[in-house]
């Protein structure tokens, strides 16, 4: 029963991201990153990561998803003209790149023995109490990355 | 589930999203890949995390999570300031410094 769900999830990343790479409009494209994103979020809950699934839809996805759904509603031009622009060499080069990435998977696959990963308190308090300072750091650049998006985006911007 | 077939799905997502940043033509459509590579990255982190019993790599995920929303938005609002002074936001048509 697991790993009928396991393999259901990982063919639904697969499928999702095949979508976002190939769609035609982008606000598809969109939607089938964020069901990407959750697919992914499943697969965090079979690594006994149930934190950071939460995590990752309320923060990514949701976060994710509202500002490309608002940026394409903006910007407009959701449709591309022409669909790819040299997809040969593209696909070539994933190719490639996916071959070199499995390549030395492919010696540590029977080296299955696996820890796991514990209970959200402990990611808690290793967040809080080891990892304080990044934590802080990070609160600093999410503002300075705010204010780098309005000074960017805002109209009457001085010359 | 091994980590095997994790790190292998993980790779395969990676590739595709690397395809769509190289083979998109509208900007957005290119941060779009750009998050899944993100997000297969990610998922690799976590894999071997959970093999290994390390919690660090949860922690490092969730710092890595914030910064990618961050680079969104600001990636966002360069498009939105392309698409508003030159009309396009084609990356063909935005290449003035390709010589």
């Amino acid at each position: 029963m697991r790993q009928v769900a396991f393999w259901a999830l990982a063919a639904g990343l697969v499928a999702a991201a095949l979508t976002v790479v190939t769609a035609k409009s982008l606000f598809r494209a969109a939607f089938a990153l964020s069901a990407a994103l959750v697919a992914t979020a499943g697969l965090y809950v079979f690594l006994s990561a149930p934190l950071l699934a939460a995590v990752q839809i309320l923060l990514y996805t949701g976060g994710v998803l509202t500002l490309v759904v608002f940026a394409l509603v903006v910007a407009g031009g959701n449709v591309e003209t022409a669909r790819f622009r040299r997809p040969v060499p593209a696909a070539l080069m994933a190719a490639a790149v996916f071959v070199a990435l499995v390549a030395p998977v492919r010696a540590l696959t029977h080296a299955t023995p696996t820890a796991g990963l514990g209970d959200g308190k402990a990611v808690g308090l290793l967040l809080f109490r080891d990892y304080l300072v990044p934590f802080e750091l990070l609160s600093v650049l999410l503002l300075a990355a705010v204010f780098g998006a309005l000074m960017l985006a805002r109209k009457d911007r001085p010359a | 589930m091994t980590l095997g077939s994790l790190l292998v799905l993980a790779a395969a997502v990676f590739a595709i999203g690397l395809f769509g940043v190289l083979a998109r033509r509208h900007a957005i459509g290119v941060l779009l890949s750009i998050e899944l590579m993100f997000n297969a990255v990610n998922l690799a982190i976590v894999a071997v995390a959970w093999s290994r019993g390390l919690l660090a790599g949860v922690v490092l995920v969730l710092f890595g999570i914030a910064i990618t929303v961050a680079e969104i938005a600001v990636g966002l609002a360069l498009v939105l300031l392309a698409s508003r002074v030159r009309r396009t936001a084609i990356l063909d048509e935005l290449s003035d410094l390709s010589g």
